[in-house]
């Protein structure tokens, strides 16, 4: 692949997902158009880097793109923020939602659905607390693919293995021969939707948590600042953002503050009624 | 530093999580089947045991369900490490007293996974 044949690639995947990549994986970009262009009956990549450059076609641009997302994806990934959302910042959005009962969660990167179902099982550990509430999980990517996995909720043993505890297995899990399916009525929790976050956020509604981890980090800083910028604008005053454990918004926007004393947790920068609640944080963090 | 018995049958597996336990900070002893592991624990309750289920003379199982009625031996965590990957025999592990329960094969993720969630790591 020449130079620019890789530039043109990589324009275009910047503009479709965001996902930025400088020269330095042009090996990593062959290896994962090898099977693009045998999908679509294209004989090689100068081939396929042709039929780019001759017609754009929609259905190609898509293979492409898809076949450039990282899915990796665990369940309870990290421990900590699954931790600090049952303990440190559920108890006070229950109580600030009180009245209204209702709560709408976003996995907003959620490749093959194991961050949705790990806050569902959280919510359903906690159900006889939760009676009444109208409690919304929305999972989104901007890949097909994952998110037809998501939805049957079939996981390898080595899957279900990394980050799940047995209990939660034996629970909430059935097996299917080698395999292992989510039960229905922790599938039924989540919604899935194909959802590219370059779009315009405000369909999706307004959000009391986001989880958005481990996608901010194949972007550039202004793609970054951008997706951010809009995530704020359909989080709740009092909500609350959650990013992977590489990922901060320091630096990058000034839109989300750190909550204190919680890793990879952020609140409205100008947010008043989040700043009562990071003493209470800090006493559970502390 | 904590300490782990592994045991296994299988000398290559004992190796094996050996060495990805020493990364994490275990000392190590091993034993061939439930009844050497069973000796050992009388003599001295190790923090942790990564546990085999099929092995001659005592298998894993039995080995769970005298360890727990052996004074002191509630103490030990108890990861089963087996091929048995069904979910009749993770329930019954579980039921014996285990603490987690990892399908073979494994790597040192898993192990290390499994370690955090039941506070060893
Ligand atoms: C590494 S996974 C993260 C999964 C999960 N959030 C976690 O932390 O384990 C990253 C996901 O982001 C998705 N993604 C990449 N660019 C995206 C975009 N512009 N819009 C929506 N999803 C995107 C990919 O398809 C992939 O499934």
């Amino acid at each position: 692949m020449t130079p620019d044949d890789f530039a043109l690639l990589a324009g275009i995947l910047k503009e479709r997902s965001g996902l930025s990549i400088g020269p330095e994986k042009t090996y990593l970009l062959e290896s994962r158009l090898n099977p693009v262009a045998k999908k679509n009956n294209i004989a090689n990549l100068d081939e396929l880097v042709a039929q780019v450059r001759l017609k754009r076609s929609e259905p190609l641009l898509h293979d492409i793109t898809e076949a450039m997302t990282t899915n990796e994806s665990f369940f309870f990934r990290d421990a900590k923020p699954f931790e600090t959302f049952e303990n440190a910042i559920l108890p006070n959005l229950l109580a600030d939602r009180a009245a209204k009962k209702s709560l709408r969660i976003w996995s907003a990167a959620c490749s093959t659905g194991q961050e949705a179902y790990s806050l569902a099982m959280i919510l359903r550990e906690m159900a006889p607390k939760l009676a009444g509430w109208r409690i919304e999980i929305v999972g989104t990517d901007i890949s097909q693919e994952v998110l037809e996995k998501a939805k049957v909720g079939i996981y390898s043993q080595f899957e279900v293995q990394r980050g799940l505890p047995v209990k939660y297995l034996m629970k909430y899990f059935t097996q299917v021969n080698e395999l292992w399916q989510i039960d229905s009525a922790i599938r039924a929790m989540v919604s899935y939707k194909e959802f590219n976050l370059l779009k315009d956020l405000k369909s999706l509604g307004t959000f009391d948590i986001i989880f958005c981890r481990n996608v901010l980090i194949y972007f550039d800083q202004p793609t970054k600042a951008q997706v951010l910028a809009a995530m704020s604008g359909i989080l709740a005053k009092d909500g609350c953002l959650f990013m992977g454990a590489a990922e901060t918004v320091l630096g990058i926007s000034d839109v989300f503050q750190p909550v204190p004393g919680q890793r990879g947790v952020y609140g409205m920068a100008t947010a008043a009624p989040a700043t009562p609640k990071l003493n209470s944080l800090q006493s559970v963090a502390g | 530093m904590k300490s782990c018995l592994v045991v296994d049958d299988s000398k290559v597996i004992r190796m094996v999580a050996r060495r990805i336990l020493e990364t994490l900070d275990f000392e190590i002893s091993e034993a061939k089947d439930g009844q050497e592991a069973l000796d050992a624990c009388l003599s001295e309750m190790p923090d942790a045991i990564l546990l085999d289920w099929n092995m001659p003379v005592m298998d894993g199982i039995d080995f769970l369900r005298h360890l727990r009625v052996s004074k002191g031996g509630d103490a030990p965590v108890v990861v089963f490490c087996t091929t048995e990957n069904d979910m009749s025999h993770i329930v019954e592990a579980m039921k014996a007293g285990a603490n987690e329960y990892i399908m073979k094969p494994f790597d040192k993720e898993i192990i290390e996974a499994k370690f955090t969630q039941v506070g060893l790591l």
